[in-house]
Order: structure tokens, then sequence, then C-alpha cells
């Protein structure tokens, strides 16, 4: 095997496994750019994942199973949003209860569905054209998915709302500054459920996608930990959806990698690198004080000066 | 232009507004006047739609409006510039104006503000860069900002809640040119304050609440100021310290050449020295955000100094631990009473040996002394007259007087050779401040060398012997404080630098 | 204050103690109901199931002491969360730090040579270190590096998982067990007791027990637990105190993390006699811990009695899958909804209902804040 065959073999499997991770960075950086955490994003995934498979089985479309496991995933975050914007509970606990919920009813439902493969998963596609640019063109415009496309110009799309367009300075404010947002008339409420339930779609998405096209099938726990990858990754990419492509194309990479040197380390030891290196990327941006691009109120429920 | 009416606002245990009723003209500058709590942000809150009254009306141009947020304020044309300040810190200035501004294009719409912004800027004479971030802002910078999103949005009653308190004497005649301007393009400006001198110099009249009430409305012209505090307070008012003579001892602190960076890593101090004594009381003056807050947390082992020296007592301690610092008779009373003085959750007890329950009496090996800590509890609230249920009592239902009380329990009972006093009344009632102050004074008469810093021009003539005055870092001039007079501090704090030093 | 309907809702600023027992009860309550209809979108009666459940649990013996062996790591595990949670140390991380433990233990079990007597004390000593190690490297990320504690603890879940399953498919993996994952059976020195035709393995039930009470002396009577107490009340009033955040969280993770390695002790020791699957060593009883902690609030002593309660949920669970055919996900769809439940009634704990005097109860807009 020649280094470009390599190549071309860990960028594009970077890429595909990057994909859920992309989504789901994407939808996390909105909700905590309105302030709020959810550590539920493994639950949402793997809600999205359960739902997606099943509906694609029982109608055989796939799109259709996407498209219910966005709804799923939003859902799930409703009830975050429920608890920890209007009940104002802790932001912590009640993702950890998403998460745990979600994989409890994921893996309850799903337990008639687990080991059968899908019968229509989501065709990938190659780029006309493009993919015949040599070393480029089969690196990235071969046989990907159409999300792990959307989930770029995604990437781009948001990045361009938060930091030009109204509702960017609206979103950024509630999440640094809820009292200033509330002092103009802003409804902080709103602005803080609409980001957290677009991050349970997103993050439906990115588990929908492991199950009707990455691995066009069900079992239980098939998210493993990619949830909270998203979290880390949220951090290192200092909340900014463009950082976000580099380090889901990173730990897309390092999944890759984790079945490719099998050859050389034993595969269980493989499998813990991406958490291993989350811990690390979180420490180096710790060093380089990267944390500083935190939204100011992050994690802080909002309630208006009434005593 | 604006009428209240009757109205009636309660939190558990307190009504902060029990009938009240404000009227307030098209060109007038209005002033409300009254102590901290007397219920005049809350009034304000319910006026700009953060609060519901619980009854009442509010007539806008004769209209009976109903205002259940501050969405619908704007839409009336009322404009309100907080205490503290209400800015998104990382956005630029434009931003922070088209944030939630109707009208704006949705794509780039600070681009549009940059635009209107300028043009208000030179009719109101309040200039400020749009592209600017405001946490490189100063303070004064700030409140322009503050009053620029308020005009942008049209306002023609704008509310201003203890504007001066940030700005410097100077900066405070600015801020007064502009309202006056203001008034005469027709705006009503209604001026929360509890300073008296502000109310004569800029007010038109005055409405003086107390404990939730109105006390009364009136011209400025037929009222003077000693009449205003009796309203204010409900008593003859008497500012009489009784300070004897300063009798300075030996050196209690000695600050050599300090350097230190603030929490965004600029230099925040350049090079302060100054001594302080024991039996006498040092003041800090500056406006906000001038150095102070870090020159306390150097001197107190909360932040590292870069540079320099701090000697207290005889000892080096410069960049020491916290715990160090305190153990060697340095007490502190922070700036941030709920964040750093107390600790909100646990009880008056366990917050009273805060600091000190690693040592005897209250620490044996690694076990606390229950019974040692109950006793010096009752004995100490006791003395300092903490109003409390019980020892037991969490520390965070306490008043705000009581709670300061407390601190200056813990940290005075434990006989310091320094104190560090941040802002020690500010936020108090009269009754609190009085008392807080002579046992200040009371600290310096037992030959404890006391440092005050305070943004409280006032106090910190009143309670120092000599007065520092801080800008940009650094130290403009040290004076006596019975030499003093205002309009030279105030230029010190706006940066100009006394010619001779006085040796110390 | 507001007015609903009939009804005045004044906030309350310190609620009574009867009002936080109620209030969880009703949390508790609300999951069942919850449950109730799980059971019968499953074609089960819920009536059917929870006398069921009921008659198998807590209505013969063997339910009781199947209740008591899932309850030793729980509490085990749950005091040392409370610890952590009262720093505001988020240790997300037990289920790792148990089975940092139980790798420990297994591996002085069988590779130490420490003679029989000495052997079991040596595999509490070893596990209770393994699990403070894997407690303490958050923790220094934390204090030094600003690294958010939730994500460290629950990354080195995984990693941990993904070593012990390198370990009974590598290195450790017993040549007499042919295929399977498992090493060898520990040496008999190496089995702890348990009470007579049960798996209770009582002696780290007694551990459990004593770690309680320890547990509630140290944070109410000691200086290490004053500063606890401290630093996660009031970051800043730790900072003025001069407290050393650093010595404090470790501590705290060393006590938190060295409790769950002893949980995993006991779970090797006591019931599998070998190292196997991480799902079978612990079967999620690290992240149900985090609910023993929460509703516990704080003390140690109430976590005795939370964690029976979820050792009473899983020995349900057992019955659920074994009787009622349903699957043993059902716990942790129930764990998902009583934490649900629990931060979503905790409002209710600062507000006083109060019904209005009779004249007054129907003036005006229900459902309104009056204007």
């Amino acid at each position: 095997m020649d280094w470009q065959s390599w190549l071309i073999g860990i960028v594009g499997r970077a890429l595909a496994f990057g994909t859920p991770l992309l989504w789901g960075t994407l939808g996390e950086i909105y909700a905590e750019r309105a302030g709020v955490v959810n550590l539920g994003v493994e639950g949402m995934m793997v809600l999205g994942a359960f739902s997606a498979f099943a509906v694609a089985q029982s109608t055989g479309h796939p799109g259709l199973g996407i498209l219910v496991a966005a709804l799923v995933g939003g859902g799930a975050a409703l009830i975050h949003a429920f608890l920890t914007v209007t009940l104002r509970a802790n932001q912590y606990v009640s993702g950890l209860a998403l998460t745990m919920f979600g994989l409890g009813l994921a893996g309850l439902l799903g337990r008639g569905w687990e080991g059968i493969p899908l019968k229509q998963p989501l065709p990938s596609v190659t780029v006309p054209g493009l993919s015949k640019i040599p070393l480029l063109g089969p690196m990235l415009f071969e046989d990907q998915s159409i999300l792990t496309y959307i989930g770029l110009v995604l990437a781009v799309v948001l990045w361009l709302l938060l930091y030009r367009t109204r509702w960017g300075i609206v979103l950024r404010s509630v999440g640094e500054s809820p009292a200033t947002a509330d002092a103009l008339g802003v409804n902080v409420f709103l602005v803080r459920y609409l980001a957290v339930i677009l991050g349970g779609v997103l993050a439906g998405v990115a588990g929908g996608y492991l199950s009707v096209e990455y691995r066009p099938s069900w079992t239980e726990g098939m998210t493993a930990g990619m949830g909270w990858i998203v979290i880390a990754l949220t951090i290192f990419a200092g909340w900014d959806p463009l950082q976000a492509i580099w380090g889901s194309l990173f730990f897309g990479a390092l999944y890759h990698l984790s079945y490719r040197l099998q050859a050389w380390l034993p595969p269980e030891l493989l499998k813990l690198m991406p958490y291993a290196f989350a811990i690390l990327v979180l420490a180096i941006a710790g060093l380089s004080g990267r944390r500083r691009g935190a939204p100011g109120a992050l994690g802080v429920p909002y309630t208006r000066g009434e005593k | 232009m604006l009428v209240m009416r009757d109205i009636v606002k309660t939190f558990p245990g307190v009504v902060a507004n029990d009938h009240v009723s404000l009227e307030v003209q098209a060109g007038e500058i209005h002033a409300l006047l009254g102590e901290n709590g007397a219920g005049k942000t809350t009034l304000m809150n319910i006026l700009y739609g953060l609060y519901r009254p619980d009854s009442g009306e509010i007539y806008v141009k004769g209209k009976r409006v109903h205002i259940r947020s501050p969405r619908d304020a704007i839409a009336h044309g009322i404009g309100m510039v907080h205490q503290h300040f209400k800015l998104v810190r990382p956005h630029t200035v434009a931003e922070n104006v088209a944030l939630g501004l109707a009208g704006t294009p949705f794509w780039q719409p600070a681009r549009v503000v940059e635009r209107g912004l300028k043009e208000l800027s030179e009719r109101y004479g309040l200039p400020v860069d749009p592209r600017a971030r405001v946490w490189q802002l100063s303070a004064g910078e700030q409140q322009r900002v503050e009053i620029l999103k308020a005009l942008y949005r049209g306002a023609e009653i704008l509310i201003l809640d203890e504007p001066t308190s940030v700005l410097t004497p100077q900066e405070t005649a600015e801020l007064f040119k502009v309202l006056l301007h203001m008034k005469q393009e027709g705006h009503a400006v209604i001026f929360i304050t509890h300073k008296l001198s502000e109310v004569m110099e800029v007010a038109d009249r005055v409405t003086v609440m107390r404990r939730g009430k109105v006390v009364g409305t009136l011209p400025t012209a037929e009222t003077d100021k000693g009449s205003l505090a009796r309203m204010m307070v409900g008593r003859e008012v008497v500012f009489r310290l009784s300070k004897g003579e300063c009798r300075p001892g030996e050196e209690a602190l000695v600050v050599e050449d300090l350097h230190a960076l603030s929490d965004r890593g600029i230099p925040a101090l350049r090079g302060v020295s100054f001594t302080v004594r024991r039996g006498e009381i040092l003041g800090i003056a500056g406006v906000a955000g001038n150095g102070q807050r870090e020159l306390v947390e150097v001197i107190t082992g909360l932040r590292r100094a870069q540079r320099g020296r701090i000697i207290v007592l005889g000892k080096d301690l410069t960049n020491r631990s916290a715990r160090r610092i305190a153990d060697a008779g340095v007490a502190h009373i922070p700036e941030e009473r709920l964040r750093m003085g107390i600790v909100p959750g646990m009880s008056i007890e366990d917050n009273l040996i805060l600091k000190k329950h690693h040592r005897p009496p209250f620490s044996r090996g690694p076990l606390l002394q229950l019974r040692k800590v109950h006793a010096f509890a009752k004995r100490v609230i006791e003395e300092y007259d903490i109003m409390t249920p019980s020892p037991r009592t969490p520390a965070k239902l306490l008043s705000g007087g009581n709670i300061q009380r407390l601190i200056l329990a813990r940290e005075l009972s434990g006989q310091p050779g320094l104190v560090v006093a941040a802002h020690p009344t500010y936020g108090l009632d009269v009754g609190a401040t009085e008392q807080i102050r002579q046992l200040l004074i009371k600290q310096r008469d037992s030959g404890v060398g006391v440092l005050l810093v305070s943004e409280d021009l006032e106090e910190i003539m009143a309670l120092s012997d000599r007065i520092a005055v801080m800008f940009r870092g650094e130290i403009m001039g040290i004076v006596s404080a019975s030499e003093a007079k205002i309009e030279e501090i105030g230029l010190m704090m706006a940066g100009e630098r006394r010619q001779q030093e006085q040796p110390s | 204050m507001r007015r609903v309907g009939p009804f005045i809702l004044e906030r309350r600023r310190a609620p009574s103690r009867a009002v936080v027992i109620g209030v969880s009860v009703l949390a508790v309550l609300a999951a069942l109901l919850i449950m109730a209809i799980i059971f019968a979108g499953y074609g089960v009666n819920p009536w059917h199931a929870y006398a069921t459940i009921g008659k198998s649990t807590l209505g013969s013996r063997y339910g009781l002491m199947e209740i008591l062996r899932r309850t030793i790591p729980l509490l085990l595990c749950g005091v040392g969360l409370v610890i952590a949670f009262r720093a505001q140390f988020w240790n997300i991380g037990a289920e790792g730090q148990l089975l940092a433990g139980a790798v420990a233990a297994t591996g002085v079990a069988l590779y130490s040579g420490i003679p029989g007597p000495w052997l079991l004390p040596a595999m509490f000593g070893a596990g209770f270190l393994a699990g403070a190690v894997w407690g303490i490297i958050p923790a220094f990320l934390k204090v030094k590096l600003r690294v958010n504690d939730v994500i460290t603890t629950l990354m080195m879940n995984y990693i941990m998982i993904y070593i012990v399953d390198w370990l009974i498919h590598g290195p450790w993996k017993g040549p007499t067990m042919r295929g399977f994952a498992y090493t060898d059976i520990f040496p008999k020195a190496a089995w702890l007791p348990t009470l007579p035709l049960s798996r209770v393995h009582w002696p780290t039930l007694v551990i459990g027990v004593a770690a309680a009470i320890l547990a509630a002396l140290i944070l109410n009577r000691t200086r290490l637990g004053y500063e606890i107490r401290v630093v996660g009340e009031s970051e800043g009033a730790a900072r003025y105190a001069g407290i050393n955040f650093l010595r404090v969280s470790l501590a705290v993770m060393i006590l938190s993390g060295g409790l769950a390695g002893l949980a995993g002790v006991g779970e090797v020791a006591g019931i599998h006699h070998r190292l196997l699957s991480p799902t079978q060593v612990s079967m999620g009883y690290g992240y149900t811990a985090i609910i023993v902690a929460w509703l516990a609030r704080g003390s140690p002593g109430v976590a005795i009695v939370t964690s029976l309660f979820f050792g009473l949920i899983f020995a349900a669970g057992d019955v659920i899958k074994t009787v009622l055919r349903m699957p043993f996900q059902v716990t942790g769809v129930f764990n998902g909804l009583i934490l649900f439940f629990l931060i979503g009634v905790e409002p209710l704990m600062y507000w006083r209902v109060r019904l209005l005097p009779k004249g007054e109860r129907w003036t005006g807009k229900a459902g309104s804040s009056g204007s």
C-alpha cells in the first residue's frame, strides 16, 4: 500500500467518521452560545440513531429516518430546555439525566431490532467531475455521504449566522449576558429554547447518520461515547462553528486509525485512543487559554432580577 | 409626559413600593432621591418593564399603558441606563446598540448602526468609537454607550440609575452637560441618586423616597440640602464622626514599586508605592477600574505581583499565599461581600471562623473544635450587633448590613495589625454605614493600620488621615486629608499628577 | 409573589427538611407513574408488574438479599460522590474508578503472591489506591488547567472500560478459560465471605456503612470537611479564605475515587471471583450512584437510604427481566426519569402555595399575575 492510498483512506474515512461529530458539535455550540450546556448529547444521539433505523427499516426510506431522528433529537432537547430554562434546574444534572434516559429508552425500544442489517441505507455519493481530481478527488469527493457535505455547508452557514447577522448578535448576547439582552426586549427564554432544540435536532441527525449510513444497523449503545467527544470538541473549537470542522476531522481520523492500526496494537487499546485524546486536547486547550472563549453566562440559569 | 400612580410592589417580607406616585414633565430633569433600599430602583424597574407592579397605573403622554417587558417600555419611548451597565462586554459598541433593535437589516446590522451612531454622537456630544469592544472602554465611555443605546431607540424618557457613581468629578460635569442638552431637546430625564449636591446642581424637581414611600416632590429652587437630607433619612442627620487625632506609629504596610496584571492580562498596577502606618487610615480614592481592586488583591495574596515588594508589619509577604498573609495579621474586608466575604449557604457560625478555622482554638489537629466555635460565635454576634435568629442560620438570609457586620466581626476580632477595607459601606443604609465607619475608626485609634479603598469621595474625606489617588494603575499623589481640596483630588482622579510628592 | 387562580405562590428562601423529603418522594412517585405507563405500553398490567416486583424483592429472603448485594457498590460509590458533590466536583467517573479498583484487586489476587490472610486486605488497599489514582488525574487537570471535570471523569470511564477489555482479552486472559474473555478464578483466599445462601459479601457492606459514617464525620467535624464545604459553596470565598484548591480537590477525589475502587474490589472478590467484561463487573453502578448521591442531598447518612432504594431498583430490574420478560434497560429509563423529576420538582421547594381568602379567590383574571 503506497502513501497516496493511505492518505486517501485516512482523510476520506476521517470525513465519514467525523460527520456525526461535526453535526453534534455544531448543535452543542449553538446551545452553549445561548448559555445552556447540554450534557445529553449522547442520549439525544442514541435516540436519533434508534429512531432513524426503526423508521428507515419499516418504511424503506432512509431519508425519512434521518428526518424523524432530527425530530426525536429536538423533542429530547425540549425536555432539557424545559428543565433548565423554565425550571432553572442544574444543567449538568439535567443533561446527565437525558443521557441516562436516552440510552435506557433506546435500549428498551431497540431490543427487537438489534443486529439486523438495514435493507436500504442512505446511498453514498460521488461528486461527478470533482472526484476525478487526482488525490483530492478520491479523498474528498468519492463515496461520501450527502450528510457529510450538508454538515460542512451547515458549519459555514452557522458561522455566518453567528457572526454576521442580527440573529447572531441576539444569540451571542443571550449567552454572554442575558440580563442585557432582556433589558433590550429580547426574549431570553425563547432564544435559549430554540438554541437547545436546534442542538437536539443536529444531535439527532448525527445519531441517524450512524445507524442508516455509517453502520447501517442498530446496536444498543452504538454511539459509544461520541456524545461526550462532542462536548469536548465544543470546548476545543472555542465555540466556533468553523473550528468545529477541524476538530471533527481530527477525531474522525483518530476513530479511523483505531481500526487501521490493529495490525500493530491490540484493538481494545486503540479504541480508547479518542477518549484519551479528548482529555489531552482539553488539557492543551486549558494551557493555551482557549477556554476564554466560553460564553460568559454558560451554565447559569437566567432569572430576571425579581427577588 | 409621564405619570405613575399608586404603584405597589411587594417582595417577600418587604413592601418595596407602597402606593408610589410620580409625575415627570417633558424638558425636565427630575431627581429621584433616597437612601439605598428606599425603592427608587424598584420603581424604575417597574417603569422599564423589568418588574410587574402588584397594582397601580402608568400613563405616558396622557395615555394609560401596560408595560409588561422592556420591549413595551422601549416602544413607549422609555430608555434606562442601569447602575451596573447592561452591556455585552466582548461585543463591539455597534453590536451592543444593534442588539434587539427593530428595523435593522438581517445581514450585518452593525454596519448600519455604525452610521447612525456617528450622527447621534455628534448631536449630543457623546463621542465613542462604534467599533471598539466594550471591555476596552472606560466606565465613562461605557455609560455613553448606554445613553446612545437608549437614544438610538428613540427614548424620550431617559432613566439614569446612580449615573455618577463610576465617574470622576470632571466626567460628572460632562454628563450633566449632556443631560442639559437632552432637556433642551425636550426629553424627560429621571435621575436616581442619593447624592444631595447632584440633585441641587442639575435637577429641576426632586421626588424624595423613603422606605418604599414618596415623602414629597418639590422644585429644587425651593429647597436646600438640609431639608432634603431630613426628608430622605427621616431625622436630623449629623455626619459627625468621633475621630481623635492621628497618632501614626510604626509601618503597618509598605508597598514598593508594585506591578501586577489584571484578569485580562494587561498591566493594572504600574509601580505603586506607599506606606500605611499603625494608627492611621490611608484612603485610596479613584474612579472604579483604575487598579484599586488589583491593589487590594495583591496585598491580600489573591493576585500575583509581577514586580515590587509588600512588607506587612515588618515581614516581606510579597506573593505569599492568602492564608499566610491572613495569618500574619492582615484583615480583609472584601469588595464583593456575597461572592467572597461570606459563604452564603453556610451558617453564621461557620462563616465566623472562615480564615481562622485551621488554627487553634477552632481546630486541633484535623478536628474542628465545635464547642469553641459556638462560644466564639455567641460572643461576637452580641459584640458586633449581628441581628439573627440563631448562630446556625445560613448567612445568605441576613440583610446587607448584618452580612457586613458578620464580616467585620470575623476580620476585626482577631486583633489584626493591618485592615484592608474595600468599599466597606457600599450599598448599606445610613445606620449600618455609620456603625461600620465607627468600627474602622476604633481600629485606627487602637493602633491598627487601615487601608481604605472607596469610590465614595465623601467617605474617603471623612475617614482618612491621608488620601492617595489612583489613576490607571499609578498613584497620582498623596495628600493629607485635612489639607485636601475636592477639586484637587478630582483632577488627580482624572489623571493629573500632583507636583510634589508629600513624604509620608 | 404570584397569583395563579385561587392560589398565591410565595417565594421561600430556605426549605425545611420536611419539604425536601416530601418533594423528593413526590419525584419518585412521579417517575413510578410514568413507568406504569411504560409497563402498560409493553402490555404488562402495571399493578401486576409492581405487585410482582414487590413480591419478588421485598417479599422474599432471596429478594431482600439481592437488594443488599446491589446496595453495596451503590453505597460505596454514592458516599464517594456525596463528598465530591459537596465540593462541587462533578465526578461522573465512579464507574471507571470502580473498574480500576476491580483491576487492582484482580492483579493482587492473581499475581502478587501475597499469602492467605493478607490477600484480601491487600486487595482492598490496592483497590482503594487504584480508584484514587483514577480520580486524582481529573482533579489535577481541573485545578491546574481548568479542564472541565465532567468530561474528564467521563472519558476516564471509557478508557478504563477498554483497559479492562484489553486485559481480559490479552495479558490476563485465563489459560484455563478456553475461549472466554475472563481471567482465571481467584484463589479461595481472595474470596470474600457471604451471608449464607446469598451473594451479600458482608465485609464490603460493613465497609460501606463505615464509610458513610466516616464521611459524615469528615464533612461536619474536621478541617478538611469544612474546607470541602467552603469550596463547594463558594469558590470566591474559598479563594478569599486562602484555602488550597489543589489540596482539597485531591483529597476529595482520593476519597471519592478510592471508595468507588473499594466497590470494585467487592464486586470481583465477593461475586464474580475473577475479572470479566466491564459491563458484567459493574452494570452502571457508577452512574446510578450519581442519583444516589443527588437524592441524598449532600448527606452521607442519607446515602445509606438512597442506595438501598436503588439497590431495590436494580433487584427489580432482574425481576423485570426474568419474570416479566421485559428488557433490563427499563431501569435505565427509570433512572433517567427519576433524575428528571428530582430536578424538575426542585423549584417547588422554594415556593409556598397558599389559598387566597374566600372573598378574593375568583376575582381578577386567573393565571395572570395581578397588574
